[in-house]
C-alpha cells in the first residue's frame, strides 16, 4: 500500500465532482440539483483543504473553504425558498418542465 | 515473547493512515453514488448525510481539525436539515418517485459521459501536475487560533461581508418562502 498524498485526496474530490456534475446534468427534480451542486463544492473544499495541508498547512486554504461553507448554507436557503415557492404555483419542481417564473 | 514480537511487527507494517483513507473514500463513493442514483428523494438525502461524514473524516485527516467540526454542524446541522425540509415540503406521498426519475437514457448516457469526461480530465490534471510541496514538520496542535488570526486580519472584510450576505440571504429566503398573494 503505497503512502497516502496528495494525489489521493485530489482524485477521490474529482470522483466527487464528476458525481455531483452527473447529479446536475442528469436529474429532473431540483431538490436533486441542489444535491449535486452540494457535491461538487465538498470536493472544491476538499481541494482547498488537500493543497492547504501539503503547502505545510498553510491556513488560508482552510479560511477560503470557510467562506464557501458560508455561501453553500446562504445559496440553500434561497434555493429552497425558491422551490418551495415554485411548488405552489406548478405543484411540481421538476426543472425540465419549469419555464416561465408565474402561471 | 514470540507473540508480542510478532504483534508489534504487524502493527508497524500496517498502514493506519491508509486503511482510514480508503475507508473514508469507499464510503464517500459508494455514499455519492446512492445520492445521484436512488429513486426515492429521501433515501439521495440520508445517503448525503453519510458522504458529508465523510467528507469532514478527511479534513481531520488533513490535519483540519475546525473545518472537520464546521462541516458536521454546517452542512450537516444546517443545510441537510433544510434540504430535507424541502423534500419533505415539496413531494406528495403519492407520487413520491414520480418526478424524481431521470432524463430518457440517451440524454442519461450524454450526461454520464460529459461527467466521466470532465472527471477523468480531472484525474489527467491532478496526476500530471507537477505540485510543489512544502514538508511539514510537526502538526500544529490545533488551527483555530490561526483561523482566528487571520479571518481578523487579513479577511476583516471578506469576513464582515460574508456575514452581511449570510443575514440578508436568511432574511431574503423567509421573505420568498412566506410570500402568499
Amino acid at each position: 500500500m503505497m503512502e497516502i498524498g496528495l494525489t489521493h485526496f485530489l482524485i477521490l474530490s474529482s470522483i466527487l465532482f464528476s458525481f455531483g456534475l452527473f447529479a446536475i446534468l442528469t436529474r429532473k427534480n431540483a431538490i436533486l440539483v441542489l444535491m449535486g451542486l452540494e457535491l461538487i463544492l465538498n470536493s472544491a473544499n476538499i481541494n482547498f483543504v488537500a493543497f492547504a495541508r501539503f503547502a505545510g498547512l498553510d491556513i488560508e486554504g482552510h479560511v477560503a473553504t470557510l467562506f464557501v461553507i458560508v455561501l453553500a448554507a446562504a445559496e440553500v436557503a434561497v434555493a429552497l425558498a425558491i422551490f418551495l415557492n415554485i411548488y405552489q404555483n406548478f405543484k411540481h419542481i421538476s426543472v425540465d418542465e419549469i419555464k416561465d417564473l408565474k402561471e | 515473547m514470540e507473540i508480542s514480537k510478532f504483534i508489534n511487527e504487524l502493527q508497524s507494517s500496517i498502514n493506519f493512515y491508509g486503511i482510514i483513507f480508503y475507508a473514508l473514500a469507499l464510503l464517500i463513493v459508494v455514499s455519492g453514488l446512492v445520492t445521484i442514483l436512488a429513486n426515492k428523494l429521501m433515501h439521495s438525502a440520508v445517503a448525503l448525510l453519510f458522504c458529508f461524514f465523510g467528507v469532514a473524516g478527511i479534513y481531520a485527516m488533513l490535519a483540519a481539525d475546525f473545518i472537520a467540526v464546521t462541516q458536521i454542524m454546517v452542512y450537516i446541522g444546517g443545510i441537510l436539515t433544510l434540504i430535507i425540509f424541502g423534500v419533505m415540503l415539496t413531494t406528495r406521498m403519492t407520487e413520491a418517485n414520480e418526478r424524481t426519475a431521470v432524463l430518457d437514457s440517451t440524454k442519461t448516457a450524454i450526461g454520464a459521459l460529459i461527467s466521466a469526461c470532465s472527471g477523468i480530465g480531472l484525474v489527467l490534471v491532478f496526476l500530471l501536475g507537477d505540485w510543489k510541496q512544502v514538508p511539514l514538520e510537526e502538526l500544529p496542535e490545533s488551527t483555530l487560533q490561526d483561523i482566528g488570526n487571520l479571518l481578523f486580519t487579513n479577511y476583516i472584510a471578506a469576513f464582515i461581508a460574508a456575514a452581511i450576505l449570510l443575514l440578508v440571504a436568511f432574511i431574503g429566503a423567509a421573505l420568498i418562502a412566506r410570500r402568499k398573494n
